[in-house]
């Protein structure tokens, strides 16, 4: 059961990179996380973003949409969507060291994201755009 | 985020300080670039011990200057690593190309 959701939209502009990551770790942070749960949140939302800036919307500034649902189990799901160029082979994007840019790119943005989180998905559509789907679940400081 | 140059001894420390991602590691390391350009170090040293976040984008940093180096026939090494920031690296394999170390336990978790 979802008891408390979050929704914001951000131009994808680099600067947002920090704000994005800040704003959903503190949303999730209600369920009293460690500090390392709170860095995996930050990190994964991170890689997930900028995915959309520099790859999603290369050319462009578009827009970003961000929701976090938090479950009374501690189950957080975060979903990161653009309305971008879109991925044509998504088994292949998620391998690691891959990636279409170089440059400084590891191609390690979906390995993080698959080992900071528990799970993440992935939907793409080519010109229509991209969602990731993360889900972490926080055992808390308590616990 | 921003870093400091002390070139000393054929070593060229770099201080990072504040948090790394996409959008901020362009500048910082086209000035690590020039330096390592005009002073040819043997030892290049990245100092992650006031880096309070990091993701892919630190990696790439570290690739990007390895790459450099081995080119130019210098070593890397990368100090003062956080819980987090360790975290990240170990998972790109980056102990395999470059003497990594964690930091001490003043740094070790954030
Ligand atoms: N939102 C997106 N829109 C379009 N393509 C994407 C998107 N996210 C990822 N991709 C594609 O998947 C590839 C792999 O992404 P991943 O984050 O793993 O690596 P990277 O971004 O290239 O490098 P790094 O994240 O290590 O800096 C990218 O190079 C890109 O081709
Ligand atoms: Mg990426």
């Amino acid at each position: 059961m979802v008891i408390n959701e979050f929704k914001m939209t951000v131009d994808s502009r680099s600067v947002n990179e920090s704000f994005t990551r800040a704003t959903v770790s503190a949303f999730a942070s209600q369920l009293d996380p460690t500090v390392e749960e709170i860095n995996d949140i930050k990190t994964a939302v991170s890689e997930a973003v900028t995915n959309c800036i520099v790859h999603g919307y290369k050319n462009s500034v578009g827009r970003i949409y961000i929701g976090v649902k938090i479950h009374n189990d501690g189950m957080v799901i975060i979903t990161i969507r653009d309305r971008g160029c879109g991925i044509a082979d998504i088994k292949k994007a998620r391998e690691p060291l891959f990636t279409t840019l170089g440059g400084d790119r590891a191609g390690l943005g979906f390995s993080v994201m698959e080992s900071f989180m528990d799970k993440i998905s992935v939907r793409s559509t080519i010109n229509k755009g991209t969602t990731i789907t993360l889900y972490k679940k926080i055992s808390g400081r308590a616990k | 985020m921003s870093v400091k140059l002390e070139f000393n001894d054929e070593t060229l420390l770099c201080k990072l300080n504040g948090e790394i991602d996409h959008h901020t590691t362009l500048p910082i390391r086209l000035d690590i670039d020039e330096r390592i350009e005009s002073c040819r170090p043997q030892t290049v040293v990245l100092d992650f011990s006031n880096v309070t976040f990091m993701d892919s984008s630190g990696i790439g940093l570290v690739m990007g200057r390895y790459k450099v180096l081995n080119e130019l026939g210098g070593t890397l090494e990368v100090t003062g690593l956080s819980d987090n920031s360790y975290k990240v690296m170990r998972l790109a394999g980056l102990d395999r190309i470059a003497n990594i170390k964690k930091g001490g336990s003043k740094n070790g978790n954030q």
